[in-house]
C-alpha cells in the first residue's frame, strides 16, 4: 500500500513538473505571495523566457 | 543465490529475446502477431538497459554519485533545480515525444514490418539511447550546456557554427515537413478541420481560465480542455453530415497551407499565456495520454500483422517515397531509433533539473527506449491494415492516380489487392469523403489505431470517432511544435541578429518580433508550399530531407561525446560513440548522394529536375525545377557542413592520440554533492 501511494505521489509530482504547477508554486514560494491573477501574470512572464526557447523534439 | 538467479533470470530474457526477434526475422507467408514485437522490443531495452549503459556508465563515464550536478551548485528554483529523477524522467520523455516516432515508422512500412522493427531496436540500443545519455551527462558535467555550446568549446568555432546552422536548417524543414502531415490529413475532411479548428478558442478559453478564473491549475484546465476537445470530436461528424457546414470547413491542400503559415506566425507572435501555452499543455495531456492507452491497448488486443516482413518495395520502387531500403528506411525512421534533435533536449532543460550523475543513465537511456517503443507501436499500427488499403492511403495521386478505381488497379497489380469498393467503405466507416492519397503518414496511423481499438472498444459504430480523434492527436501537438518551433526559431535568429544590430536581438521590440517570425514562416511555409504543389505528395522530397538533416545533427553530436570520450583517455571505448557515428555517416551520406545525383527522377533531386525539364512545359515547371535544385543545394550544403565537423573533430582526435594536442577536460570543477549525507543514509537503509 505504502509503494502505491509513494508511485501516485511520484506520478503527480511528475504531471505538477510537466505541466508547470510545480514551477508556479516555486515562484510562488520564492516571491512570497499567495496565487492571484497578477502573481500568475508575474509568474508567466518570468518563465515564458525561458519556456519558450526550449525546444520540443520532432 | 542471488546472483545466480539474477544470471538466470537475465538469461531467460536473453533466450526468450532471441526467440522473439528470430521470430519476426524469419517468420514468412503468414500474417504475425503483434505480440512477438512487443515481446522482441521488451526484452532488447531490457537487456540493453541493465547491461549495455550500465557498461557505458561503469566504464567510460564513470558516473559518479558524489559529484555536484548544476541543478544542486546553481540552484535558483527556476531552470537549475535538485529534481525527483522520475519527475525528470518524465518532463524528459514528454520533451522527446513528438509526431516524429509516429510518422517515420509508418512511412518506411511500405517496405514490410521486418526493416523498420530492426532498425528501431537496434537503432535505439546502440545509437539513440547512447547518443541521449552521453550527451546529458556531459551537459550536466559542463553546467548544462547547449551542444552548439559544448560543440564550440570541444571541437571548435567550426563545430559550434555548424551545431547552430544544423540546428536551424532541422527546425525549418521540420516545420515544412509537419504543416504538410497536417494539411494532407485534413484536406477535404470538414470534420478533422472542424476538430482541430475547435482546439484553438479552446485553447484561449484555457489560457483566460488560467489567466483569471484559477491562475496555475494547469491539469484542471487541461482535463477541462480535453473534454471539450473530446466534444469538438463527437460534433465534428454532425458538422461533416451537414451539407452547409460540412462546405465551410472543407479545405483544398493549398487553402490549408496558407491557413496553417497565417495560424504560425500569428502564435509566434502573441503572447504566450493566450495560446502557445495552453495548447503545448493540452497537447501534452493527449500525447501522453494517447500513448499510454494505445500501450495497453496493443499488449490487451494484440492484434495480428497484415503486412508482410518484406515487400517488393525494398528495391526502391516504392510509392510512400523511392529508394532502396539502405540507406532510406535508416533516414525515413529517425526519432524511433537515433534523431539528433534529442542531443538538444540532452542539452537543454534536463541536465539543469538532474539531482545526481548516476541518474542520467534512466533519464537519458531510459527515455530513448520508451520513445523507440512508441516507434514500434507505430509500426504496429501501420502493419495492422491490409498492405492494399495501406499503400491506398499513403501513395500519390502522381503514382496511382487520382481515379479510385485506376489506384486500386495499380495497388492490387503490385500484389496487394484492394477494390475502390473497399476503399470507399473504409472512408465511410471514418467518416471522410476518400481515404487515397492522403500521404504523409498521419491518417495512416489514424486508420490504424482506429483498426486497433474500434475490433474491441465500440466496434464499426466507433470506428469514425477513433479515426478522428487519432487525427486530432496527431494533428493537435505537429500544430503545437509549429509554434513552438517557430519561437525557437524566431529566439535564435534574433540573438545571432542582435550580435549585428542590437535591437534586432530584443526579443521584446515588436519590429523585430514580426521581421523574424516572416522571415522563419517564409522559410518553412516555402517548404510547405513546395510539398503541397508537388505532383509526387512532397513527402517523397520532403521527409527525406528531414531526415538526413535530423540525423547530420546526431552526426554533429556524436562527433562531439568521442571527442570527449578520448579526452577523458577513453579512447580504448569510443567505438561505443565511433560505430554508431560511422553508421550515421554512411547512411546520410549515401542518402544526400543518392537525393542529389541518383539517375532516377523520383530518387534525385537534380534527374527530377531534368526530366521536368525535358518534359511538357506547363505553368509549375519552372517553379518544380526550381524547388527540385533548390532542395539539392540544401543537401549538399548539409553535407559540406557536417564534413568539416567531421574534419575537425578527426583532426582533434588525431593530435590528443598522437599526443601533439593539449586535450583539456572543459568540465566544471568537481564539488562534493551536499546530497552525500542522504546517499549514505540510503545505501545504509
Amino acid at each position: 500500500m505504502r509503494r502505491i501511494i509513494s508511485g501516485w505521489r511520484i506520478l503527480v509530482a511528475m504531471l505538477r513538473e510537466i505541466f508547470d504547477e510545480a514551477a508556479y508554486a516555486r515562484f510562488l514560494n520564492r516571491a512570497g505571495v499567495a496565487s492571484s491573477s497578477a502573481a500568475y501574470a508575474a509568474f508567466r512572464r518570468e518563465f515564458e523566457e525561458v519556456k519558450v526557447r526550449r525546444p520540443k523534439c520532432c | 543465490m542471488s546472483k545466480l538467479l539474477g544470471i538466470l533470470g537475465w538469461g531467460a530474457v536473453a533466450v526468450v529475446g532471441a526467440l522473439a526477434v528470430g521470430a519476426i526475422a524469419v517468420h514468412r507467408g503468414e500474417p504475425i502477431n503483434a505480440l512477438w514485437l512487443v515481446v522482441a522490443a521488451t526484452c532488447c531495452y531490457a537487456l540493453g538497459y541493465r547491461f549495455y549503459s550500465k557498461f557505458i556508465a561503469v566504464k567510460i563515464l564513470a558516473l559518479d554519485g558524489l559529484r555536484a550536478t548544476p541543478a544542486e551548485r546553481l540552484e535558483n528554483g527556476r531552470d537549475f533545480l535538485v529534481t525527483n529523477k522520475w519527475v525528470v524522467f518524465g518532463h524528459h520523455f514528454a520533451a522527446i515525444a513528438g509526431p516524429g516516432p509516429l510518422v517515420g515508422p509508418v512511412l518506411a512500412a511500405q517496405f514490410g514490418y521486418l526493416p523498420g522493427t530492426m532498425w528501431v531496436l537496434a537503432g535505439a540500443v546502440f545509437a539513440g539511447c547512447v547518443q541521449d545519455f552521453v550527451i546529458l551527462l556531459f551537459s550536466v558535467r559542463r553546467d548544462g550546456k547547449s551542444l552548439t555550446e559544448m560543440a564550440k568549446d570541444e571541437i571548435g568555432r567550426v563545430g559550434g557554427f555548424v551545431a547552430y546552422v544544423a540546428v536551424i536548417a532541422i527546425l525549418i524543414i521540420l516545420l515544412g515537413v509537419a504543416a504538410l502531415i497536417v494539411v494532407n490529413a485534413l484536406k477535404s475532411s470538414p470534420w478533422g478541420t472542424f476538430t482541430i479548428a475547435m482546439t484553438m478558442p479552446i485553447a484561449v478559453l484555457m489560457g483566460v481560465y488560467l489567466r483569471r478564473i484559477r491562475p496555475g491549475k494547469v491539469l484542471e484546465v487541461s482535463g477541462l480542455g480535453f473534454v471539450l476537445v473530446l466534444a469538438a470530436i463527437w460534433g465534428g461528424q454532425y458538422v461533416s453530415q451537414s451539407p452547409g457546414l460540412a462546405r465551410v470547413f472543407t479545405f483544398s491542400a493549398p487553402t490549408l497551407a496558407i491557413l496553417i503559415m497565417v495560424y504560425g506566425f500569428a502564435a509566434s507572435a502573441l503572447p504566450v499565456w493566450l495560446l502557445l501555452a495552453p495548447r503545448d499543455y493540452l497537447s501534452t495531456f493527449v500525447k501522453l495520454g494517447t500513448i499510454a492507452l494505445l500501450a495497453v491497448g496493443i499488449v490487451v488486443l494484440h492484434p495480428t500483422l497484415h503486412m508482410p516482413a518484406l515487400t517488393r518495395f525494398v528495391d526502391g520502387t516504392g510509392p510512400v517515397f523511392a529508394g532502396k531500403i539502405f540507406p532510406f528506411a535508416f533516414i525515413t525512421i529517425a526519432c524511433g531509433a537515433i534523431s539528433g534533435f534529442h542531443a538538444l533536449i540532452s542539452s537543454g532543460t534536463t541536465p539543469k533539473l538532474v539531482a545526481r550523475e548516476t541518474e542520467t543513465r534512466m533519464v537519458g537511456y531510459g527515455a530513448m527506449m520508451c520513445e523507440s517503443a512508441v516507434a514500434v507501436m507505430a509500426i504496429i499500427a501501420a502493419c495492422v491494415m491490409q498492405p492494399g488499403v495501406y499503400f491506398a492511403i499513403n501513395s500519390p495521386a502522381g503514382v496511382v492516380g487520382q481515379a479510385p478505381a485506376a489506384a486500386a488497379a495499380t495497388i492490387s497489380s503490385w500484389g496487394f489487392p484492394v477494390t475502390a469498393a473497399d476503399m470507399q467503405a473504409l472512408a465511410h466507416a471514418v467518416g471522410e469523403q476518400t481515404l487515397y492519397n492522403r500521404t504523409g503518414g498521419a491518417p495512416a496511423f489514424a486508420v490504424g489505431m482506429a483498426h486497433i481499438f474500434s475490433h474491441s472498444l465500440g466496434g464499426d459504430t466507433l470506428m469514425a470517432l477513433w479515426y478522428h480523434f487519432a487525427i486530432m492527436f496527431e494533428a493537435l501537438f505537429i500544430l503545437t511544435i509549429l509554434d513552438a518551433g517557430t519561437r525557437v526559431a524566431r529566439f535564435m535568429v534574433q540573438d545571432a541578429l542582435g550580435h549585428v544590430c542590437k535591437p534586432l536581438g530584443q526579443t521584446s521590440w515588436y519590429p523585430s518580433i514580426l521581421g523574424t517570425s516572416a522571415l522563419i514562416v517564409g522559410a518553412w511555409g516555402y517548404f510547405l508550399w513546395q510539398g503541397v504543389k508537388d505532383p509526387l505528395g512532397g513527402i517523397n522530397s520532403l521527409w527525406p530531407l528531414f531526415g538526413i538533416s535530423n540525423q547530420l545533427l546526431a552526426t554533429v553530436a556524436l562527433c562531439v561525446a568521442t571527442t570527449i570520450i578520448i579526452k577523458m583517455h577513453r579512447a580504448k571505448y569510443a567505438a561505443v560513440t565511433l560505430v554508431p557515428l560511422a553508421w550515421l555517416v554512411a547512411v546520410t551520406f549515401t542518402a544526400s548522394w543518392h537525393k542529389m545525383f541518383d539517375p532516377e527522377p523520383r530518387v534525385g533531386f537534380l534527374a527530377a529536375a531534368r526530366a521536368l525539364a525535358a518534359g511538357p512545359a506547363t505553368g509549375a515547371t519552372g517553379r518544380l525545377i526550381f524547388n527540385n535544385r533548390l532542395d539539392a543545394v540544401v543537401t549538399g550544403l548539409l553535407v559540406v557542413m557536417v564534413t568539416l565537423v567531421l574534419v575537425e573533430s578527426g583532426r582533434q582526435w588525431w593530435g590528443i592520440l598522437r599526443g601533439t594536442r593539449e586535450a583539456p577536460v572543459k568540465e566544471a570543477p568537481f564539488v562534493r554533492t551536499r546530497l552525500v549525507e542522504e546517499l549514505v543514509v540510503e545505501e545504509r537503509g
